[in-house]
């Protein structure tokens, strides 16, 4: 009996270790490249957010306008010589513009209608935008290089941490979180969220409110080309980049609570996280422990994590 | 009991011969050929509407007509989803009458479709899927599978790196049939070549971000970290392993490799990588000349599947005219008995088994230096006998 325990008790001893000690420094890599994950998720859901909850618009084109924004940076580089620098200054504009038109001329005209219309219109837009790049680029993909001033890395402790990989999370982190202080702190985003809330007082008060309507469509559907730009280097260019993201970032998007802004950002930050994780523990589940986690938290909480209860 | 198996044996070969003379000449009046592909999804360009482009090309130079009837082809997009395509399938065969289907890129598709057109005596003529199965556990005296396998892509690319010294592997494998099929092939290969597997993961088709999986590849101190995947995940997976720096202390080996997908990489990551395809369109003049009719038809230099829609679809014309009949039986037997030889095809046979063994090359990715226009991707290094590059064939799959 007491060899018995004995032996149990070095056996946990030696779970310990493995726990302190490599597999922690493994189980820090995976947090980190969680995290990076986390940061592409942040920034999808984060317009997706700003869409839904200021227009009421459910976007299904975001996923598109992500692998749009990837494919201009791509076609600036290679037919206009603009770098990755200005690329991601100017394609997210580019985007925005794209945006701009197609609320005014597509989805304003719709406004009015169930949600359900502007979701099956902008799905639409999403193949039809999906389908003519495969149709001229092919499904297979197209090289974009990291840019020189970001390639290599730094060695930590626990992991090789490649340049560009540290500049995503930071460029990620100052978008998502000056656009979240510009929505809830400001006076600009005060008339924003006072607009959407009660468009006829507003627009008595002498605000034009269809402008800022087309506005932050704009903006929510830039962060897209945004991230697109931001992805292009490190994943593959292809047509269906976007439609793999899209479904995931709405999972994130309903679990951080509809139209939630700040919710959006943590819980897409939160769900790299927990993705990263499972590829570590399960592979086989990391495409579904997203949702799993959806259903949990629409049971427990069918606001979502951030969302008021109506 | 001899004599009663050897009167059976007559009985049926008697039997064979009355349904070979009944079914002579062309049913329906015309050799249909059905091409059935992914059309617009993640595997649209390894075969897609380039293996259609492929099929006419053949039936064009064919001459339009065998045995004095029209050749026709219909074509239709399985959406890499196994139930629509064996819907199609069925379909054609009942409505449209089509003798043979080519094209087939997905393993899971083509796992389903074979078995719809083995019930109904037709020919599977599988240009794309990469899966061993459709001549090992699930043969057919009607499947004809004929560009390349699993097995010839372990063969090819996996046993040269263990033979020369690269013991350890890890494998990033593809979470489906095809790729827990080349991970199985590849780690016999490995183990019975003295080497060892280390550790593996298996992705989700459709990964977007491989980080995780290439820093457990490298915790794992594996020399050779084997992407046993394809068209996108594989560009991927190799993408981020050259950022986080694997490709510095391990070999990374690709384990399918297309040529659209190598185009698809930056030369400066994917340079000196090793694979093994069916098909290089720069081998020779022979190849050059066939690819370039292709290209000028299609737009992009055609990828092996493709090429092997071409040479397959002469094949089995070739086959009705000899047989002087579009019976899939008699077809099968002509095809099995003659020896194809064209662009593609070189020094080749058509295996009792359905498997079409043929040389295959082993090629690595150019540098940008050393590239002399946008499609010039491979150098070839070896050109690896078919007896060698495939797997043997099973007893239980000798249909004569």
């Amino acid at each position: 009996m007491i060899t018995a325990s004995h032996n149990s008790f070095v056996f946990l001893g030696d779970f310990m270790a493995t726990i302190f000690g490599i597999n922690l420094f493994a189980l820090s890599g995976q947090l980190l490249v969680g995290l990076i994950n986390g940061s592409f998720y942040a920034l999808l859901s984060l317009g997706l957010a700003i869409i839904f909850g200021l227009l009421k618009i459910i976007n299904f084109a975001q996923g598109a306008m992500y692998m749009l924004g990837a494919f201009f940076a791509w076609m600036a580089l290679n037919y206009m010589g603009i770098n990755y620098w200005a690329a991601l200054i100017l394609v997210p504009i580019a985007i925005g513009i794209i945006a701009i038109l197609i609320e005014r001329f597509l989805v304003r005209p719709i406004a009015n209608e169930d949600h359900l219309y502007s979701l099956l219109l902008t799905f639409g837009i999403a193949l039809v935008l999906q389908g003519m790049f495969t149709h001229i680029y092919g499904s297979s993909g197209l090289p974009y290089q990291i840019p020189a001033e970001l390639k290599g890395g730094t060695k930590l402790p626990f992991m090789y941490l490649p340049n560009y990989r540290a500049w995503i999370i930071v460029s990620s982190l100052i978008v998502c979180g000056s656009t979240w202080w510009v929505i809830e702190k400001t006076k600009l985003g005060a008339y924003l969220r006072a607009g959407t809330e009660n468009p006829q007082l507003m627009q008595g008060f002498g605000i034009n409110v269809p402008l800022i309507t087309t506005l932050t469509f704009g903006f929510g559907v830039a962060l897209a080309g945004f991230a697109g730009v931001l992805a292009a280097p490190v994943y593959s260019v292809s047509p269906e980049m976007g439609s793999n993201i899209l479904i995931v970032v709405f999972a994130i998007v309903v679990i951080g609570g509809m139209g939630s802004i700040g919710g959006a950002i943590l819980t897409g930050l939160l769900m790299g996280v927990v993705e990263g994780l499972t590829k570590f523990f399960y592979p086989e589940a990391s495409t579904t422990v997203i949702f799993l986690f959806m259903v949990i938290v629409l049971l427990i909480k069918p606001a979502g994590l951030f969302g008021k209860e109506a | 009991m001899k004599i009663m198996k050897k009167t059976v044996l007559a009985a049926a070969m008697s039997l064979a011969a009355a349904t070979g003379a009944q079914a002579a000449g062309v049913s329906d009046d015309v050799v249909k050929i059905g091409v059935l592909a992914d059309m617009g999804g993640v595997y649209a360009d390894i075969c897609g509407t380039g293996c259609v482009t492929a099929v006419e090309m053949a039936v064009e130079d064919f001459g339009g007509t065998v045995l004095g009837k029209p050749i026709e082809i219909v074509s239709a997009d399985d959406q890499n989803k196994p139930d629509v395509g064996s819907a199609k399938v069925r379909q054609w065969i009942e409505d449209e009458k089509v003798d043979a289907v080519n094209g087939l890129v997905a393993s899971s598709v083509t796992g389903a479709v074979t078995k719809v057109l083995t019930d109904a005596k037709k020919i599977a003529l599988i240009s794309t899927s990469a899966s061993h199965a459709f001549t090992t556990k699930a043969c057919s005296p009607y499947n004809v599978h004929w560009t390349y396998n699993v097995a010839a892509l372990a063969n090819g690319t996996v046993k040269p790196m263990v033979d020369a010294g690269k013991k350890k592997w890890f494998f990033i494998t593809a979470d489906y049939a095809f790729g827990h099929a080349l991970e199985g092939i590849a780690s016999k290969v490995i183990e019975t070549s003295g080497g060892e597997v280390v550790g593996k993961v298996r992705a989700p088709l459709g990964t977007t971000d491989f980080s995780s999986y290439v820093l457990q590849a490298q915790a794992s101190g594996a020399d050779v970290v084997g992407l046993a995947n394809a068209g996108a995940d594989f560009v991927n997976a190799l993408k981020t392993s050259a950022e986080f720096g694997l490709t510095e202390t391990a070999d990374v080996a690709g384990l399918l490799v297309f040529t659209h997908n190598a185009k698809a990489l930056d030369p400066a990551i994917a340079a000196g990588m090793k694979a093994t395809t069916g098909f290089y369109w720069d081998m020779d003049d022979q190849t050059r000349e066939w690819s370039a009719r292709f290209k000028e038809r299609h737009g992009s230099i055609p990828a092996m599947g493709q090429a092997g829609a071409y040479s397959m679809t002469m094949h089995y014309l070739n086959a009705i005219k000899a047989a002087g009949t579009d019976d899939s039986d008699a077809v099968m037997k002509q095809m099995k008995q003659t020896k194809p030889n064209d662009f593609f095809a070189r020094n080749a046979y058509l295996r009792n088994d359905g498997r079409m063994v043929h040389d295959m090359l082993l090629v690595s990715i150019k540098d940008a230096a050393s590239r002399k226009s946008d499609d010039d991707i491979y150098n070839i290094e070896a050109t690896i006998p078919g007896d060698v590059a495939f797997n043997p064939m099973l007893p239980a799959c000798d249909f004569k």
